[in-house]
């Protein structure tokens, strides 16, 4: 089953902390963004591994947008 | 013989040398804990020259930065254009897509109310007490326009108190944040607004102008700055003027703000008993403010089913957005995956316009 990362903010990716194939603990930080110069950690919703990243460090996002897919076993 | 009597040392009073102390603490303030630097930077150089023995500096009709002070502040154009900018940096977006968060904006300014009551109580004159009970607000600009206007001989005092308080959000307001909620209370997740359309925020400055100005005359100096700022961010057409007005032309304005601000602030208008009151006075109001903020929240909730994360009233103060930060890590403390920021986001761009209002009314009132 896959589970998307949703931007729960508009903001700016600052930085990616996993990669593509990475295995993910539920709440785990995977990303932070930044919006109004401050930095909010993304945390995972499942457990899984890291399928696919859709945004890239320095990418503005919507809120709801996807950001990356976790496929949890 | 003359250049020697002529030199500032042989002039050096006690009450200098404490006001270069405090200028010298504000200086190394913004640079070592970055406390609102933009600001304390250039208020805390423009003490050490004000309180700098026979330099003429703020000579009425002579003075470099009396002309400074005398222009930009006491004619009211510097904070003006201050808001030109705020408003082409605000995303009224926040506050659209939850419009009842407009009113935790509102309650946020009970604490300047009582503080003016209280600060009358105590036998400060009318104006007095509402310059320095619009500190609760946290509003530079605002405070400084409105003492400009009811009481310039507490100008610097009441400034560098609102812009000491701004720094000052996240130490100041968590305690009362964690005193007046619950864990369980903090934990609760919003459910997300509507969507705004780009047509809602263009023709949001114009109508929110029109009705403010209609309704409160006197705030029109600020507002109508403010909802132009946010006209040229939201049409769209004129790139160049929204950047002008939001970096260089805010920049400028900064620059002589804050050194005139600070050259107001001389050994003899500044060292005395009542100015600790008014810093006093005006962290109280800004509690006061804070708290008020989250228990309006709390009472909205009791009506309402669709709940509203009381730590969202606490960015009611106008401190953009430090306030809303502030909200966004408690909460995170208490719930890592709840997002609070742009919830917070709409309280505090109310609670600018909330602090305006304000002193608008105490203009038209005093």
């Amino acid at each position: 089953m896959k589970e998307d990362v949703l931007a729960p903010l508009s903001g700016t990716i600052w930085k990616i902390t996993v990669a593509v194939d990475e295995i993910v603990e539920e709440d785990d930080e995977v990303l932070i963004l930044e919006a109004l110069k401050m930095e909010t950690p993304i945390y995972a919703p499942c457990d899984g591994r890291v399928k696919e990243i859709q945004v890239k460090e320095g990418d503005a996002v919507e809120e709801d947008q996807v950001l990356m897919s976790i496929e949890s076993e | 013989m003359a250049f020697i009597e002529n030199m500032g040392v042989f002039s050096i009073t006690p009450g200098l040398v404490m006001m270069w102390f405090i200028g010298l603490v504000l200086i190394y303030l913004a640079i070592t804990k970055q406390y609102e630097p933009l600001l304390l930077l250039p208020i805390g150089f423009g003490i050490l020259l004000a309180n700098l023995p026979l330099t003429q500096l703020m000579d009425p009709g002579e003075g470099l930065i009396w002309r400074f002070y005398h222009h930009g502040i006491e004619w009211r154009i510097l904070p003006p254009l201050i808001f030109l900018g705020l408003g082409a940096l605000t995303d009224f977006g926040p506050l659209l897509s939850q419009p009842r968060l407009i009113f935790l904006g509102a309650g946020a300014q009970v604490g300047v109310y009582l503080t003016f009551f209280l600060a009358f109580g105590m036998g400060f004159s009318l104006e007095d007490a509402a310059t320095i009970s619009i500190i609760g607000g946290a509003d530079g600009p605002t405070t400084i326009f409105l003492a400009a206007h009811l009481a310039p001989h507490l100008l610097g005092a009441c400034a560098v108190a609102a812009y000491s308080y701004m720094a000052l959000v996240p130490i100041i307001q968590p305690p009362i944040m964690r005193l007046l909620t619950t864990e369980s209370e903090r934990k609760i997740r919003m459910d997300k607004g509507r969507k705004v359309s780009s047509r809602e925020k263009l023709l949001f400055p114009i109508t929110a102008a029109m009705v403010i100005i209609l309704m409160v005359p006197a705030s029109a100096p600020l507002v109508s700055m403010f909802m132009l700022g946010n006209l040229f961010r939201e049409s769209g057409v004129v790139e160049r003027l929204t950047d002008a007005a939001q970096n260089s032309l805010m920049n400028i304005a900064t620059i002589f703000l804050g050194i005139s601000v600070g050259a107001t602030m001389t050994a003899d208008s500044f060292l005395r008993t009542d100015v600790i009151l008014i810093f006093l006075l005006g962290l109280l109001a800004f509690m006061i403010s804070t708290a008020s903020g989250i228990l309006l929240a709390k009472l909205i909730n009791v009506f309402t089913t669709n709940k509203i994360n009381p730590l969202v009233g606490a960015a009611g103060v106008s401190a953009v957005p430090m306030a809303a930060r502030v909200v966004q890590k408690i909460g995170a403390a208490a719930d890592k995956k709840n997002y609070l920021l742009m919830f917070a986001m709409g309280p505090n761009i109310a609670g600018v316009i909330g602090t305006v209002i304000a002193a608008g009314i105490f203009l038209t009132m005093l």
